[in-house]
């Protein structure tokens, strides 16, 4: 029988406060563990949380620019459970009264637009994580860093609005886009700031009523995800296919295996005993709060990728890809602004600065490659100077050393020849050369042509300038 | 009364004046507070760890800022702690096997602006577990006796804090509260204890029982001194989220006001079947005197007051299952050697490390708390607590203060009421529904029974209304003389 799909999305996303989500302590990543903990984030008794401003503002941002109805009134619940990398037993969390309800993303796939919406946004703590001692210390034993313990977080629930792996990988995307955009998280997925659950059902084609859901956890790539998507769909399709039944239950991802693995029954006993959190006063977010937050936000992906097709005459798929990260975008307004031609700029943009950054996995400051340094390249093309041969050359250089394309062009003596007269000199010469091919190129072989640019460029190591031995050689050949 | 030398008798007012003048010193005091404590504690058991040297050390530090010309309301007076407030370290161990060896990484806002006031500390004092009882029997570490008659509970849980004070230790000390820990042994101990509204006092620091209604307040001789200590103690504090941003006013000058034209509301839900006569007479005592005094009396309903007891218990227990969660053996605290893994080093740390009444209490929470029975138990609790603080928002439309017995009888024998539950519960029966509505009460020594043990009464006033509580007590006080038990 054919299935369907039916997704949706749990996303938690670290915000990127300076401090944590109830006490001040750092969130800085990577320190020596249990560095950054105090005796809030640790659990000692007596203490109380205090809740971060700072908090509320970026999650409150991040609502308003997934189109959320934040709530006036939110309260914070404690979901209570016992591991050991939870120091209070409980989580601080949201529950019955979210910060926010009811957003949407709009998102193209395969072409077509589709709008997956938001059920809901809330707040809460990290927990911390701990250390096996196969690593450190006594293999027997296991230990927990709290570094990480109150580090704030916010969970992003879809609507199950998906119905393919890539509408689900296009949903992520988009969500990325935004809050890197809002530059309220790091949305780093190995690092963990962005996690994702995925919650996944499959159905007869055609079926109202959805399946039973399996939840599929430890993804920590947008391909994992589709792949753990893909292994899914298969996995239940089967199981109904065979006359089986899909359990509702947790499973995670083995990257390794790239398979899905239930895990113990044991933790679908969980029973979370939420009831409202006393330590904390309820939330309130007025309606100018919510205005202040809409009016400070960024120019989101959506509307730059539409300014960009109008200001720029660039295409709409090159727009979606400049756009969808903010440094990217940024950098290509900076090469069209130092002079560049806005399409000239896009393609490269898309194939060498977009490579650079996979190879690197830098940030785009940092590539010794400046907007300006490219418009300067760019120019030389358009200006004749170099051919867009010798260019690719040139960034290669570039890329290395850090130095001006100018500089580079001068050291290597790339400069291009477009001086007629000397081109038409090289052109006597190798006509006379060989006459046979000359003969045969008139008598009507004019794939010949390539023969003759070919010996023109060898003759002048390739600084030729293409266009004007084309126009030349034409003239002669033709005479 | 002892001689005026020996602060035993002395209020932390005159004995501050004392200090301050030079008639005596902190370290006298101190010294003499020690020497009385270590002639007493073997019989009474109010402490769980005095610590003699340190006191004196800041005794002597108090009167060297004496000598400096510095001024403070309570400088060099001792006063004692309970248990469950964390003071850096030193112990805490809110008289639980779990937190036996846990010295505390901080000190407790209530104890830093103790200190700040210029406090010497003696020692932590004992307590029912977890502040979960109303007898001290429930401490780990051995009940505190009355001091009035030691084969006598002092009450619970603040019963080494009453006792302390009762046994003439130091005249201030301080306790917390959350369903009459604090009023209900000052009344069986005869000695002053105020909850104030909630919000008042900063939690920080205080080790959670029930979130929502936990609140620090202080013990005293006398209203005059009780007005002191909270003084110093209360205040908003950014620390706590729950602590109220509102100027603290001067209660001394509170003490001063006299309560004609105070209407005085007397709920007729607090006087009915297993009300011992003696109380009964004891608070009757009071009202005749507080009308003398230029209040009218005037008879008032409270009419959820029957459910207060089924609602705190639902409320206490849900929220106390949460916070004694983190007891699990792994940051700090007991550690069980035994079980199996994870969950058996959970079940066996906690199982060893918390008592009886500690035990009942988290799976009464759990289970309220569980999914099934969160509507049918913690939901309609938490209705009913409105329509509990509803009753009192109507009555003080009416009325200044609520005047009630603080417990239906005088103070029970040890083992009295260990047996049940139920029927220790029903001994904050009177206490209790001041924690749900989050208002202030204090209860004032109110006569002896005929076995010579003290009667509380207890009055209540509208939130962050404790200067009418001062007032009022303070205006009862001066209407009768009550004497200090014989030890
Ligand atoms: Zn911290």
């Amino acid at each position: 029988m054919k299935y369907e799909p039916v997704i949706g999305l749990e996303v938690h996303v670290q915000l990127n406060t300076a401090s944590k989500i109830f006490c001040g302590c750092s969130t800085r990543f990577g320190d020596e563990p249990n560095a950054n903990t105090c005796p809030i984030c640790v659990g000692m008794p007596g203490v109380l949380p205090v809740l971060n401003r700072e908090v509320v503002e970026k999650a409150v941002r991040a609502a308003v620019a997934t189109n959320c109805e934040v709530a006036p009134y939110s309260r914070w619940a404690r979901k209570n459970y016992f591991y050991p990398d939870l120091p209070k037993g409980y989580q601080i969390s949201m529950y019955e009264l979210p910060l926010a309800v009811g957003g949407r993303l709009e998102v193209v796939v395969d072409g077509k637009p589709k709008t997956l919406r938001i059920h809901r946004i809330h707040m809460e703590e990290d927990a911390g994580k701990l250390v096996h001692g196969e690593n450190l210390g006594d293999p027997a034993h296991s230990y927990v860093d709290l570094n990480r313990a109150g580090v704030p977080l916010i969970e992003i629930v879809s609507e199950a609005d998906m119905r393919s792996s890539a509408e689900a990988k296009a949903y992520m995307e988009k969500l990325k886009s935004i809050l890197e955009y809002l530059e309220v998280s790091d949305c780093n997925m190995e690092e963990g700031s962005m996690r994702v659950d995925v919650n996944i059902s499959v159905r007869p084609a055609g079926q109202e009523k959805f399946g039973t859901r399996a939840e599929v956890k430890n993804m920590n790539s947008f391909r994992n995800m589709q792949k753990a998507i893909e292994y899914e769909m298969a996995r239940q399709s089967e199981l109904l296919d065979e006359g089986g039944r899909v359990v509702q239950e947790s499973r995670l991802w083995d990257a390794n295996r790239n398979v899905t693995v239930s895990m113990r029954s044991k933790e679908e006993a969980h029973d979370y005993r939420y009831f409202p959190e006393p330590d904390l006063v309820p939330l309130l977010v007025g309606a100018e709060w919510v205005e202040r937050a809409k009016k400070s936000l960024p120019e989101l992906p959506d509307a730059k990728r539409q300014r960009f097709v109008s200001s720029y005459s660039i295409p709409l798929y090159d727009a979606e890809v400049l756009t969808a990260d903010k440094p990217v975008a940024d950098y290509f307004e900076r090469t069209v602004q130092a002079g560049a031609d806005p399409k000239t700029a896009s393609n490269w943009i898309m194939t060498e600065i977009l490579r650079v950054l996979k190879e690197r996995g830098s940030e785009l400051g940092r590539p010794p490659i400046s907007p300006e340094m490219l418009a300067e390249l760019l120019k030389m093309i358009r200006d004749g100077v170099i051919s867009g041969k010798m260019a690719k050359d040139v960034f290669a250089e570039m890329e290395a050393t850090g130095k001006n394309p100018a500089d580079v062009v001068r050291e290597k003596g790339l400069v291009q020849i477009s001086d007629e007269s000397a081109i038409e000199k090289s052109i006597d010469e190798i006509l006379a050369a060989n006459p046979e091919q000359v003969a045969g190129y008139k008598g009507g072989k004019t794939k010949l042509m390539g023969f003759f640019v070919g010996e023109v460029m060898k003759a002048t190591k390739g600084k030729a300038n293409p266009a004007v031995v084309n126009k030349i050689l034409s003239k002669k050949l033709s005479s | 009364m002892t001689a005026a030398s020996d602060f035993s008798g002395d209020t932390a007012a005159s004995l501050s004046r004392r200090i301050s003048s030079g008639e005596t010193s902190s370290v006298n005091a101190v010294q003499k507070a020690l020497e009385r404590i270590a002639r007493l504690e073997p019989r009474i058991k109010a402490f769980i760890k005095v610590e003699n040297d340190d006191a004196l050390e800041e005794a002597r530090r108090a009167d060297e800022r004496i000598a400096k010309g510095e001024r403070l309301p309570l400088l060099g007076v001792p006063v004692a702690v309970k248990d469950n407030m964390l003071m850096e370290n030193r112990v805490a161990t809110c008289a639980s096997k779990i937190l036996e060896n846990f010295r505390a990484p901080y000190s407790a806002t209530a104890v830093k602006k103790l200190r700040a006031a210029g406090a010497v500390i003696l020692g932590k004092t004992n307590m029912d577990e977890f502040a979960m009882g109303s007898s001290t029997e429930n401490s780990a570490f051995g009940p505190t006796r009355n001091p009035w008659n030691v084969e006598t509970v002092p009450g619970g849980s603040s019963g080494g804090s009453a006792a302390a004070v009762a046994a003439g230790y130091c005249p201030i000390s301080l306790g917390s509260d959350t369903g009459g820990s604090i009023r209900q042994p000052a009344a069986f101990c005869g000695v002053v204890g105020l909850k104030p509204t909630y919000g008042r006092v900063s939690r920080f620091g205080l080790v959670a029982f029930a979130s929502s209604l936990d609140q620090i307040g202080p013990f005293g001789k006398t209203v005059e001194d009780v007005a002191l200590a909270m003084n110093a103690i209360g205040g908003y504090d950014k620390m706590d989220s729950t602590s109220v941003d509102r100027p603290m006013p001067d209660l001394s000058e509170a003490l001063k006001k006299d309560v004609k034209n105070f209407v005085v509301g007397l709920p007729r839900e607090y006087f009915v079947e297993g009300v011992a006569p003696e109380v009964r007479k004891a608070v009757q005592g009071a009202a005749d005197a507080l009308a003398r005094e230029g209040a009218r009396i005037e008879e008032i309903s409270l009419p959820h007051t029957e459910y207060a007891i089924a609602v705190y218990y639902v409320i206490a227990t849900a929220e106390a299952s949460s916070n004694l969660a983190r007891y699990d053996g792994v940051k700090y605290g007991h550690r069980s050697g035994g079980g199996e893994g994870l969950e058996g080093m959970y079940s066996f740390s906690r199982t060893e490390g918390f008592g009886p009444e500690v035990r009942r209490r988290i799976m009464l929470g759990t289970y309220v708390l569980s999914s099934g029975y969160y509507d049918a138990y913690y939901l309609k609790a938490q209705k009913v607590r409105t329509l509990i603080l509803n009753d009192f928002r109507e009555a003080f439309k009416k009325c200044r203060v609520i005047l009630t017995p603080t417990t239906p009888t005088p103070p029970f024998k040890f083992g009295e009421k260990t047996a049940d539950p139920l029927q220790m519960y029903l001994s904050d029966i009177f206490t209790i529904s001041t924690n749900l509505a989050g208002i202030p009460g204090i209860c004032v020594p109110g006569g002896l029974s005929s076995e010579g043990l003290p009667i509380g009464v207890q009055m209540m006033a509208g939130h962050f209304d404790e200067e009418s509580l001062i007032t009022a007590a303070a205006a009862y006080e001066r209407t009768r003389s009550f004497p200090s038990p014989k030890i």
